[in-house]
């Protein structure tokens, strides 16, 4: 199959993007200015990405909808206001993880974002447990642009005016070139930040012209090095079919109200894991001095014993250090545990630590 | 001082009398990017031609360093371990990695000059 592009492709070629495959799209893993300086960049002004390669799901229906998405995720659905965002998950029986994802409220029923790697199963997985009742549309026609960073809120008000009064995991439908484009203050940097879902054909100016205001396109490889800062997940690497939300230490993300129910997909197990604990839980990982654990470095305890595994690690620009997260066994999941990686060969010390690395700055409360 | 010597796995190496200085060329620094840690041998150890004789990482993955001839290791540069990103800024000079007592002269024959190492990078890269 070929790799397929995204509308911002010729903008990426005109910007020196170095191009990888990632989910069968051409994607830019970074610009002529390089990682470092495109996550600082980001951090300090404001970074454009290209997230056309993943999933916008649009999900037509009203209160029956409501119900029956209440049985697949555990959100508290029928309280969740017009234009308003929450972070789940698509969850299989056992809890393990198909997907992880943010659900709108539209005005027509739900807007889905998924990840691109996912969003064709998810898709398939979601028609099947909706048993075909609402008009689902995994929208090919849209692009979806993040713009992330302090001066992001300023600039895009400038192309796109009233984005600025969104709170922190909200949106709305506004107005470029005369197209219908759906704005939601969120993001995956632990940055202020928005994401905009606009018409395959209006994406590239639309881009340009944020990049005239100041802003700059920023490739996957900062994307992976700010979220990886912010404390956020990576699905595949972090999540997987073999984690549950629990192990994740993502049951914030689970409804309280609809846990007293129990009656969605994977309920039995997160009930369980939420009453008698987990075995192993994802944690926060920094090393001592600048050695840099990846993905699938092995853990170790005091005594020598295997006791978890690196999921995510790389180099945190701003941290100016290592940083990594992984799932180690419940009981050394302190935080300041002392523990070992293995990185070729040796072990090397570093501790268990809180999230994020870097401290998140979203705007809440705007109105 | 003899000229510069390249080799096929992107590293640069000065010979002066027997001691030669090694490091890796302005090409490699940019194919992996920013440089975020360094690892080299230890001083007092021996490296064999085409050995391991160190890692690099930048934020995306870590490549290990070979040595382009055979030899005891006199020197480090401990500068790129505390800053790495100097490999970016100077690689063919002060960001020099390790510096060998060599043990045989003729295993610089094996290796190209400059012209000939950037033909190779040029095909390898493209």
């Amino acid at each position: 199959m070929d790799t397929k592009k995204t509308s911002l492709y010729q903008l990426h070629q005109d910007s020196n993007a170095k191009f990888v495959e990632f989910a069968g799209y051409q994607m830019p893993i970074q610009y002529a200015e390089g990682i470092v300086e495109e996550h600082k960049f980001t951090r300090n002004h404001s970074g454009i990405f290209d997230v056309s390669h993943m999933g916008q799901l649009f999900i037509y229906g009203d209160k029956d909808l409501t119900s029956d998405l209440e049985k697949i995720f555990p959100l508290d659905l029928k309280n969740l206001k017009l234009n308003h965002s929450k972070y789940s998950f698509l969850m299989d029986k056992d809890a393990g993880i198909h997907d992880d994802l943010i659900i709108t409220k539209t005005n027509e029923g739900f807007l889905i974002i998924l990840n691109a790697a996912c969003k064709d199963n998810d898709f398939k997985i979601l028609k099947e447990l909706l048993k075909e009742k609402y008009k689902m549309i995994l929208d090919e026609n849209r692009s979806l642009i993040a713009i992330q960073g302090p001066k992001s809120s300023q600039i895009l008000n400038e192309v796109v005016d009233g984005v600025r009064d969104l709170n922190f995991m909200s949106g709305n439908w506004f107005s470029f070139e005369n197209q219908k484009v759906y704005i939601t203050r969120s993001g995956y940097t632990g940055e202020d930040g928005f994401e905009i879902s606009i018409p395959n054909d209006f994406a590239d100016k639309f881009t340009r012209e944020l990049i005239n205001k100041g802003s700059k396109l920023i490739g996957l490889g900062a994307r992976d090095t700010l979220r990886l800062e912010a404390g956020l997940c990576l699905y595949g690497h972090d999540l997987d079919k073999d984690k549950t939300p629990v192990e994740a230490n993502l049951k914030w993300a689970i409804s309280k109200e609809r846990i007293s129910k129990g009656d969605f997909i994977g309920s039995d197990i997160i009930i369980k894991q939420l009453n008698n604990g987990v075995s192993k839980i994802r944690v926060g990982i920094k090393p001592e001095g600048r050695i840099i654990a990846r993905e699938k470095t092995k853990i170790f305890n005091q005594s020598d014993v295997h006791i978890g595994e690196i999921t995510s690690g790389t180099f945190g620009p701003s941290v100016n250090g290592p940083v990594a997260m992984g799932y180690v066994e419940n009981e050394f999941s302190k935080k300041n545990t002392k523990v070992f990686l293995e990185v070729r060969g040796k072990k090397h010390p570093a501790s268990i630590c809180s999230l994020p690395f870097y401290k998140k700055s979203y705007v809440k409360g705007v109105n | 001082m003899s000229e510069v010597k390249y080799s096929k796995e992107h590293e640069w190496i000065k010979l002066d009398g027997d001691v030669a200085t090694i490091g890796i060329t302005k090409h490699a620094t940019e194919m992996l990017g920013d440089i975020v840690f360094a690892e080299l041998p230890e001083k007092g150890s021996n490296v064999e031609k085409d050995g391991t004789a160190g890692v690099v990482e930048s934020t995306k993955a870590a490549s290990d360093v070979y040595t382009p001839v055979s030899g005891e290791v006199v020197d480090t540069n401990q500068a790129i371990v505390d800053d790495p990103s100097k490999i970016n800024q100077d690689p063919e000079n002060s960001a020099w990695f390790f510096k060998l007592k060599i043990k045989d002269q003729s295993e610089m024959d094996t290796l190209m000059n400059k012209e000939d190492y950037d033909k190779f990078a040029k095909e390898t890269s493209a």
